[in-house]
């Protein structure tokens, strides 16, 4: 390499090591809300992505001829922890290997490595699980702590059986050991004439345990108060700005409070939607993916709100209950767009000058 | 945590932020509590001709030549340029090419001078004590025959920017003492040391363009000399609507036009001077040269230099004549073995690393810097794919984005990365500092830069000949039109005689075409 002779001499010290174990750690209190939850199925879940995130990264780094230094900036586990936080505990282990080696692959090698993936690696092979799978992919197993769970979570044998050969291994069915989601009932309920707050009703729902987490969902996206934990420590640590998180949040929120107050019977209240599902998880942790969203803070903001506008739209009319993954995805298609027309105003340009 | 606190404050918009971006490094100024001493004669002085923004100067000495201290030897031919004085008395020895500090490492004609030891000066320019009666173009001839630039680094040209302008008035008199780059204190120094020579400069400053307020700018990581500056100012009873303004630590602050904004808000339009919205700005350094050219009639003959950096055992503010070797000003602070070292000429971030250590201290010279080789390590690391975090247009204080201008420099994409404003970097430095994939961001714009104004150039010199070559045509055709309009006039005269004609033309139209031809 030549010597260096152009200016900076100095540097902050930041790298992308750092970066993506900033994110890593930020979401370790979701993590253990999903161990917590949903036991040793949680822990082999995370271990089994991580893994398979990381050997097919070194694979497909063995292949290109690349350096497997690249292994060493903990963007491939990271790829696979946020993957795991996605999956159901019920998922087969296969399903969820497969989903590695597609978030690797699909997601993110094909297009040249870290930093030139269009969509967010781990997003991109949620959504190529859940239209390849429906059924595991939105069956939902019973938490400990809610109700009275089929199977006893922290029972490491019961787990591997059920991890490794699925529930007839332990003698259940699938149907047995699952439940809905409050975002599935809701949306199962209203197309069999049933509005959103009678079905809220019969589900038992409470805005407490939704923000606490103690509801049925993947793994590691039911705790909102966990995902702001660490939401607030990566905006404390400067890994992400609030642009995106929030403007997501908040278009969410807003359209939710108009639609309701308008027809609460088909719509939704905003704390519900804020709480449910994968949206935290996606506001602070998938949107905010720099690769995979715009760079300019102006960018962000429209970024946002184009996600808000499409999960709610999703939800409310769309035939998947969830909508929050497909819109972080659909709006990865426009970053280049966005990158391109908001840009900043550049200093001594057009207006805002006192001459 | 404090620094993770204030952090958050910023990016929930809590703080307002002075001018956009900028970072905050660690500012190591390791000699901020040592006094400006004299470096001693050097053996043997390099007075390159050329030591500001502009046009190279000729030299007016010969060999052999003996010259005195301050003793013009070089004249400035273009408007752009100021002169060349001699640092100490002695003989000219030689006049050649030789290594200067420059990015480039190319070298430039230098004027050699061997000292005689007795610091004779020259008095050619007489002191000027009743400045207030001058008038201020007299003033600022004194600025252009002193050979003043601007000493915070840019080398400027003093002169061009001390004028009264009736369409564009200056109002507003910004001294700038932020010294907002790591590891110098040269400002800082001189302001604790000669703040009362500051403020006479700026009293000249003011009756020169004729200002109506001036503020003197320092970053608040110098608050011993924000005190000794208020209590300097606080006893002169000609400065009244001068103010102290202390400004937030934060690099680059000190950069003009961040600087302008920062102060009043305004923004300096793209391609045009701070005197188009009314405002002057001078370093503290050259405010100091300006009072002692006007009050003493000195030329710009020596400089203060941060001598610092890891590397050297005892880092020192020194006043150094310009000319002398670099490796004599280090062996001043202990430094002689330079084996496994790394010299900047500048600050760490805007400096320019050093390939000889036999290069002189020029009027740019604010620091010169050594440092082992893994002090500076971030900079020689592999750069790692772009991960577009953002972090380098958060930190870019024009409001470029310079990730995507990056990939359109590397991409020899010229015309995209003037579309996304590549000269108007102002090459602080911020991008790279920050970005976690050690991207030399500013070394392609740099390049980007270079490649344009290579284009522009052939395409310049591409246009000129085809100027040319349309004027020779036009000529040539305009010759024969004359000439055959000359012809058809004598055919007219001689009409009647036509039977003689016939051979006589013949004859014209051979001499034509031969003419056409030589």
């Amino acid at each position: 390499m030549p010597i260096m002779l152009s200016s900076p001499h100095i540097h902050g010290g930041d790298s992308i090591r750092m970066t993506m174990l900033t994110v890593i750690l930020a979401l370790m209190p979701a993590a253990i809300v999903g161990v917590y939850l949903f036991g040793w199925l949680a822990v082999f879940m995370m271990l089994l992505c991580i893994g398979g995130c990381m050997a097919t990264e070194a694979v497909t780094l063995l292949m290109m001829g690349r350096p497997l230094r690249a292994l060493s900036d903990n963007s491939a586990a990271l790829t696979g922890l946020l993957l795991a936080m996605t999956l159901p505990a019920s998922t087969p282990w296969w399903m969820a290997l497969l989903g590695s080696v597609f978030a690797i692959v699909l997601g993110k090698q094909v297009y040249g490595g870290l930093g030139y993936n269009l969509f967010n690696p781990a997003l991109s092979a949620r959504i190529i699980l859940l239209i390849s799978f429906p059924l595991q992919m939105t069956s939902w197993i019973v938490p400990m702590h809610v109700g009275t769970p089929a199977v006893d979570l922290y029972d490491f044998h019961a787990c591997l059986q059920l991890f490794l050969f699925g529930p007839d291994a332990i003698g259940q069915g699938l149907d047995a050991i699952t439940m809905a989601s409050p975002l599935g009932h809701v949306k199962t309920e209203w197309t069999q004439g049933i509005g959103v707050a009678e079905a809220l009703n019969n589900y038992h729902y409470s805005v407490l345990d939704a923000f606490l987490g103690r509801e049925a969902g993947s793994i590691g996206e039911t705790s909102a108060l966990a995902l702001l934990i660490g939401g607030i420590y990566l905006l404390a640590r400067h890994t992400i700005t609030w642009h995106i998180p929030v403007s997501y949040l908040a278009t969410v929120a807003v359209l939710a409070a108009i639609f309701s107050s308008v027809d609460p019977n088909h719509f939704a209240p905003p704390l519900f939607h804020l709480f449910a599902g994968g949206l935290i998880l996606c506001a602070f942790f998938m949107a905010t993916d720099p690769v995979s969203s715009p760079v300019t803070p102006v960018g962000q903001l429209v970024f946002g709100i184009g996600c808000g506008v499409l999960t709610w739209a999703i939800r409310s009319f769309g035939g998947y209950p969830e909508g929050a993954m497909f819109s972080v995805l659909l709006m990865n298609c426009a970053v280049p767009l966005i990158d391109h027309y908001f840009r900043p105003r550049v200093y001594g340009h057009g207006n805002g000058n006192g001459a | 945590m404090p620094a993770m606190l204030k952090r958050l404050a910023r990016s929930l918009g809590l703080v307002a932020p002075n001018f956009h971006g900028g970072i905050e490094p660690d500012d190591r100024k390791l000699t901020a509590v040592v006094p400006i001493r004299d470096c001693p004669l050097a053996p043997l002085f390099i007075v390159p001709l050329k030591q500001h923004i502009g046009g190279i100067c000729e030299p007016i000495v010969e060999v052999g030549e003996r010259v005195r201290r301050g003793q013009k030897i070089a004249r400035a031919d273009s408007y752009l340029a100021a002169p060349v004085h001699a640092p100490t008395s002695g003989r000219v020895v030689k006049i050649e090419e030789h290594a200067i500090p420059h990015p480039s490492g190319l070298g430039l004609t230098c004027i050699f001078i061997e000292p005689d030891g007795k610091d004779e000066a020259d008095d050619s320019l007489t002191p000027m004590p009743d400045w207030q009666q001058r008038d201020p173009a007299e003033l600022r001839e004194r600025a252009r025959l002193a050979g003043l630039a601007g000493l915070g680094g840019a080398v400027f040209p003093t002169f061009i920017k001390l004028v009264r302008d009736q369409k564009h008035p200056v109002q507003t008199v910004i001294l700038n003492g932020v010294e907002c780059e790591p590891y110098l204190t040269n400002d800082h120094r001189l302001m604790l040391e000669h703040a009362d020579e500051i403020l006479s400069g700026l009293a000249i400053l003011i009756h020169m363009v004729g200002a109506s307020e001036a503020l003197v700018a320092i970053e608040e990581n110098k608050p011993d000399a924000i005190a000794v500056m208020r209590r300097a100012l606080a006893v002169r009873d000609d400065l009244p609507d001068v103010r102290v303004v202390e400004v937030a630590t934060r690099y680059p602050h000190g950069s003009e036009k961040q600087l302008i904004f920062s102060l009043t808000g305004k923004e300096v339009p793209a391609g045009r001077l701070p005197m188009h919205v009314g405002v002057l700005c001078q370093n503290v350094g050259t405010c100091k040269a300006l009072f002692d050219a006007v009050m003493f009639g000195r030329p710009l003959t020596d400089r203060i230099v941060t001598v610092s950096g890891e590397a050297v055992p005892e880092p020192a503010n020194l006043r150094v004549r310009l000319g002398t070797p670099m490796r004599f000003v280090f062996a001043q602070c202990g430094l002689e073995d330079f084996e496994g070292l790394h010299v900047l000429h500048g600050g760490p971030m805007m400096g320019e690393r050093l390939r000889s250590l036999d290069v002189p201290v020029v009027k740019s010279s604010t620091g010169i810097l050594a440092f082992s080789e893994t002090a500076l390590s971030p900079a020689h690391q592999a750069e790692d794919p772009c991960i577009r975090c953002g972090h380098c247009s958060e930190v870019c204080p024009v409001s470029l984005v310079p990730n995507l201008l990056a990939d359109h420099c590397r991409a020899d994409q010229l015309d995209k990365a003037e579309a996304y404003n590549l000269f108007d970097c102002i090459e602080c430095g911020c991008c790279s500092y920050v970005c976690p994939s050690n991207i030399p961001l500013v070394h392609y714009f740099r390049y980007g830069k270079g490649q344009v104004a290579q284009i522009r150039r052939e395409r310049a010199f591409a246009e000129e000949s085809r100027h040319r070559s349309d004027a020779r045509m036009d000529r040539l055709e305009r010759d024969k039109a004359e000439k055959a309009a000359r012809r058809s006039k004598v055919r007219e005269q001689l009409a009647p005689e036509a039977a003689a004609a016939t051979t006589a033309e013949t004859k014209a139209e051979t001499t034509t075409q031969g003419e056409g031809e030589s």
